[in-house]
């Protein structure tokens, strides 16, 4: 096995993975909108069909609900897709396929087919794209028994997940936040998996510790740099996979540091900081809690337009900062 | 006058087979009969549905396909076991037409650990993998684009078989059934549409509902063949259905065909009919009868007398009562089983 390690960007590594499972792997393919030539909206099958042709890197028509059943239909009978949406706000368009079809064919038919399919949806904001581009659905799609949710936070993890998601015999939903896929990192080259519904903790600390999805794990780890200088050890769990949440890691944590602050960019109200705290508040973490459990998740309102406004819609380090603070000296 | 000209136009199996309907030339005494045997197996199959339901035996809902039989056996006709099929709510028949065992049908249905779903599917969700068929779906539309991507899947694996998608006139309405016409005609895919146009869509009738005359009329928009056939006439369904098999096996790509037909029963069980006279319906129960006109043909072509039919009715019969007494005795599913299956397993 090549262990070889590179600086590889988010895009690079998810671009990798598709290669490698494409040449493993007859029947895993690629459909999406403009993912051919074009190279996808964020260029992250870049070459690709050069490479493996336009029958494995198939240009579909802007049929978001259409391709998504066509993707269902194939993985049900013997294909592994990996269907691309340019945004994950157009999951909307393609919800049916995904909830009432992908996610319960198994259930419905007691365990007469499995539905191995891969979405890949970029998400977020901050790109200046506005209300119906830059959303974080992930806590929609995670509400769904059936489904695998996953977010990596870095090139590694973004490789190795998808590589884990196309083994998987179960749908399996990836959230690419649009603002890592520029982002570098280290990454093995060759063959390796992730685990789905295994969370890694980023930093150990004792005193608080802060559970972030995606881009907030680096806002999250940015602050408890600045946290350490302050004398408070932050302890930063990067959730990696929303559905199914890896519970032991999180407790173990909140055991140790006693202070839970969930930070995630999809709204906040029953967001995924609500399954969070809700988790704890049932465990037997409970009891080792010396202060509420926060929540910073994104304001309750579309994603604006506006670079300022589109920034103070969802976390940033100083609010991490403060409520860590806060937290530690007991402030309410 | 015009009956006449068609009562005499009909020609007698001794005048030339090459003049006889489509389904009396391309198959067997034997296949035909195996047809109409079908078709009885279907019908007896749902009225014991529907009176295991008013008796309590059954839950939820149903939605029964009586009088829509011979759509569902004459598309099934050309097709072989490794073929696929995508069905619908109104799927009994397209799922026994496709080769499923009734016992395992009503245990589905009485929620039965025997059932083909393991009591988890029910009536909107049977299906019969192993026969090819992929499953009826609870939502209209929803296994049109599946069928497609069935259909990529065959292609892709060169496995020369070809995907049916039924679904109803209702569905024509639904996006899923353009986007999933278009990428099959764009691919040139081996999957055969079939609309069972039964005249409502629930209480809304296709007038009301759909721009179009016929809804075959919408494969000219996707560049296919739209064929309209008499949905109770088994043989017409059968004609229509082998060319657009052929077609599809020799990668010429999709057809849409359009069965004319009209449910006997409600939409489902909770419907009160308000929305169609009664005449209307009794019209179609007396007069165009599916099975009626298959056992007329059948016998004017000499191809089974009385004796042979009611040989057919039953040994159905028997079929049905073993099959009710299979589900009545099997046992139910255990409830610690409850989240089987959600994921696959594994271990």
């Amino acid at each position: 096995m090549d262990t070889t390690i590179r600086e590889l960007s988010y895009a690079q590594a998810i671009q990798e993975a598709m290669a490698i499972a494409m040449e493993r792997d007859e029947r895993v393919f690629l459909m999406g909108e403009d993912i051919g030539v074009y190279g996808g909206a964020f260029q992250v099958t870049g070459d690709l069909v050069h490479r493996f042709g336009e029958d494995r890197v198939m240009d579909t028509p802007i049929s978001e609900l259409g391709g998504a059943g066509v993707a269902v239909g194939a993985a049900l009978t013997g294909m592994r897709p990996i269907f691309e949406f340019q945004f994950s706000d157009f999951a909307a368009l393609a919800m049916e396929q995904i909830v009432n079809q992908a996610a319960k064919m198994r259930y419905m038919l007691g365990g007469a087919v499995s539905v191995p399919l891969v979405m890949r949806f970029p998400a977020g904001s901050g790109t200046g794209a506005a209300a119906q581009h830059s959303q974080s659905i992930e806590a929609w799609l995670g509400h769904v028994p059936g489904l695998k949710v996953v977010q990596p936070a870095t090139p590694h993890d973004a490789k190795g997940l998808l590589l884990a998601a196309i083994e998987d015999p179960d749908p399996v939903m990836i959230f690419e936040h649009k603002l890592l896929y520029k982002m570098k990192g280290p990454v093995p080259e060759g063959y390796y998996t992730t685990p789905i519904g295994k969370a890694e903790i980023r930093r150990e600390g004792k005193d608080v510790t802060i559970v972030a999805t995606a881009i907030m794990v680096h806002k999250a780890l940015e602050a408890a740099e600045t946290l350490a200088s302050e004398g408070i050890a932050a302890e930063v769990i990067d959730l990696r996979t929303v559905r199914p949440m890896d519970r032991e890691t999180i407790i173990a944590s909140v055991k140790k540091t006693s202070r839970l602050i969930c930070v995630y960019e999809g709204v906040k109200t029953l967001g995924v900081g609500a399954e969070v705290s809700a988790m704890i508040a049932e465990s037997d973490a409970f009891d080792f809690l010396d202060a509420p459990i926060v929540r910073l998740g994104g304001a309750e309102t579309p994603i604006p337009y506006n670079p300022e406004l589109e920034k103070a819609a969802v976390p940033q380090v100083p609010d991490i900062l403060k409520s860590a603070r806060d937290l530690v000296n007991g402030v309410r | 006058m015009g009956d006449k000209i068609i009562a005499q136009a009909k020609p007698k199996a001794e005048e030339g087979r090459h003049n006889l309907p489509f389904a009396f030339r391309h198959y067997s005494p034997g296949e035909l009969g195996q047809a109409l045997r079908k078709m009885y197996l279907i019908r007896r199959f749902e009225e014991g549905a529907e009176e295991s339901y008013t008796r309590g035996l059954i839950h939820g809902t149903m939605h029964l396909s009586i009088g829509q039989e011979a759509s569902a056996v004459g598309i099934s006709l050309p097709l072989t076991d490794d073929d696929m099929i995508t069905s619908t709510h109104r799927g009994h028949g397209h799922c026994i037409a496709k080769g499923a065992e009734v016992s395992r049908m009503f245990a589905e249905f009485f929620g039965k650990e025997t059932g083909y779903c393991r009591g988890r599917g029910g009536s909107m969700h049977i299906a019969d993998v192993s026969k090819g068929n992929l499953g009826a779906n609870g939502i209209v539309g929803g296994g049109i684009p599946i069928a497609v991507g069935a259909a990529l899947s065959m292609k892709k694996l060169k496995t020369g078989r070809v995907v049916v998608s039924y679904f109803g006139d209702g569905a024509n309405n639904e996006g899923a059934f353009h986007e999933a016409l278009n990428m099959a005609s764009v691919w040139k895919l081996p999957v055969i549409f079939v609309c069972e146009n039964n005249g409502y869509g629930m209480s809304t009738s296709t007038r009301r509902s759909t721009a179009v005359a016929n809804v075959a009329d919408r494969a000219a928009a996707y560049a296919m063949p739209g064929v309209i056939v008499d949905g109770n006439d088994l043989s017409d369904v059968a004609e229509a259905s082998h060319a657009a098999v052929e077609r599809a096996r020799h990668g010429e790509g999709p057809t849409l065909i359009e069965c004319k037909t009209y449910r006997h029963r409600g939409h489902s069980k909770s419907d009160r009919n308000r929305y169609r006279t009664k005449e209307e319906i009794e019209d179609w129960i007396a007069n165009r009868d599916p099975i009626q006109l298959f056992e007329a043909q059948m016998q004017e072509y000499g191809v089974i007398d009385a004796a042979g039919i009611e040989a057919i009715r039953t040994d159905v019969e028997r079929e049905i009562e073993a099959a009710i007494e299979f589900a009545k005795t099997s046992p139910a599913p255990d409830l610690a089983g409850l989240t089987r299956d959600v994921y696959t397993d594994l271990a």
